[in-house]
């Protein structure tokens, strides 16, 4: 007993340290998964505050940019828009049925008041959260194209995990032939990400587009992702195709939240047991 | 009492002063100084050290906090925090009845230098290897440490060069 007692106090210092050290690699062990993350992020009130506080200067810099990309992402809405009109007046009577309403999908915009694109493990801040009915893995986009997946929200303040994240993993598609694969991020280059477990048999060539696929119950179909600047022609197992993001990550401005209603409708009939 | 709040001052300035302004650097599109640890080379040592390592602890995860990373920045600070007497009696031979009358200031510039270079390199190193956190790029790594640390060093000397002047 008296030993264990000297034991204890030669080495106080050292299982102080052991202790905190132990605390700290559960946080780093416990933010490596998805569901888990939620101890140590920026979107807590403390954090998001002040960020938020500096995003309200520091986001003049960027008004005339910002100003411009809604502009011309009006334009091509409107655009489509006025397509949409031509084909409605061809038929000759419309049918609204409110019973028979089918949304499948909400959109809410945010500021993302805190951006980080050079680690390997990136994230995002929103100034929007749960008062704004944002919850957990939403899809987080802009008119160019993706941007990441809400991962931990609080009352006022969301943290999205990046597609530039080692552990993001995202349903896409090749948009001329429909085959799929996960894209991925390798965590060096910011611009290039990696679509990989693509069929072998598709025919990719550099330039085609790749869109998120309708697949995931995130992304809405359809959505733009980037194009493909290199084929992998080392018969590699994953078969992966670097893809150049239409996202400037560097510097993205204001961005839309995607509420897939049917959400958990989807998930039940996906995880009844068969019986 | 008034080291108590000076130092809590600092502690306040260098964890605003590395997430809003230095976090924000990116020289050369990724390389950032971590200037906070000049937290760690400036508290007195002193005998019982249960505070300084709680408080290292602290600064390294309110870094974290602010910067999304979940504790790298708590383990790599709380690290040095704890190797810090063990290089004071390595490069300095000040031991336990010298603590009081420590001051890095007065000390020669060769040990000085070996002392902060040696700590941050420490720092930089785990820090970097937890950011990546594999074994790829691990070129890319030690690379990162270099900079950042050299990085690191020049504003460290910078700063106290410039604040011992008004003394």
């Amino acid at each position: 007993m008296q030993q264990l007692i000297y034991f204890f106090r030669k080495f106080k210092y050292f299982l102080f340290f052991l202790l905190l050290q132990c605390i700290a690699l559960t946080l780093i062990f416990t933010n490596l998964n998805f569901h888990k993350s939620k101890y140590v992020t920026s979107a807590n009130a403390v954090t998001g505050s002040f960020y938020n506080y500096t995003f309200s200067i520091s986001e003049y810099f960027s008004l005339k940019k910002t100003n411009h990309e809604l502009l011309v992402e009006n334009t091509l809405l409107r655009n489509r828009l006025e397509q949409k009109q031509k084909t409605t007046f061809l038929t000759d009577s419309t049918l609204i049925d409110t019973i028979k309403y089918f949304q499948k999908y909400t959109f809410s915009n945010a500021r993302i008041i805190n951006n980080n694109f050079t680690k390997a493990f990136n994230y995002l801040t929103l100034n929007k959260g749960i008062h704004d009915s944002i919850r957990k893995e939403m899809a987080v986009v802009n008119g160019k194209g993706i941007i990441g997946i809400t991962e931990t929200v609080s009352l006022n303040y969301t943290r999205v995990q990046s597609v530039l994240n080692k552990n993001s993993k995202l349903n896409a598609r090749l948009k001329n032939s429909g085959y799929f694969g996960s894209l991925k991020w390798d965590g060096q280059d910011y611009r290039i990400l990696q679509l990989t477990d693509i069929p072998r048999q598709a025919v990719v060539k550099i330039g085609d587009t790749i869109e998120t696929d309708g697949k995931s119950t995130i992304f809405p179909e359809g959505i733009l992702i980037g194009i493909v600047v290199g084929v992998d022609n080392n018969n590699a197992a994953d078969n992966a195709i670097d893809v150049r993001l239409f996202n400037d990550m560097s510097s993205v401005g204001p961005v839309y939240i995607i509420k897939n209603l049917h959400k958990y409708e989807i998930k039940e009939l996906e995880n009844t047991i068969n019986e | 009492m008034s080291k108590t709040i000076s130092f809590g001052i600092l502690f306040l300035f260098v964890v605003l002063l590395q997430v809003f302004v230095l976090n924000n650097i990116l020289f050369l599109g990724h390389v950032n100084p971590y200037l906070y640890i000049i937290f760690i080379f400036l508290f007195p040592l002193k005998k019982n050290r249960f505070g300084f390592l709680f408080v290292a602890f602290l600064l390294g995860l309110s870094v974290d906090f602010f910067s999304d990373s979940s504790g790298i920045h708590a383990f790599s600070t709380l690290t040095i925090a704890y190797l810090r007497l063990f290089f004071v009696s390595v490069f300095f031979r000040k031991y336990e009845v010298d603590y009081p009358f420590f001051n890095l200031d007065l000390e020669p510039f060769g040990k000085k230098l070996n002392y902060v270079t040696t700590l941050t390199l420490v720092h930089h190193f785990i820090l970097f290897s937890f950011a990546n956190f594999s074994f790829e790029n691990f070129s890319q790594v030690v690379l990162n440490t270099l900079y950042s640390s050299f990085f690191t060093l020049v504003l460290y000397f910078l700063v106290v060069y410039i604040f011992s002047k008004k003394q």
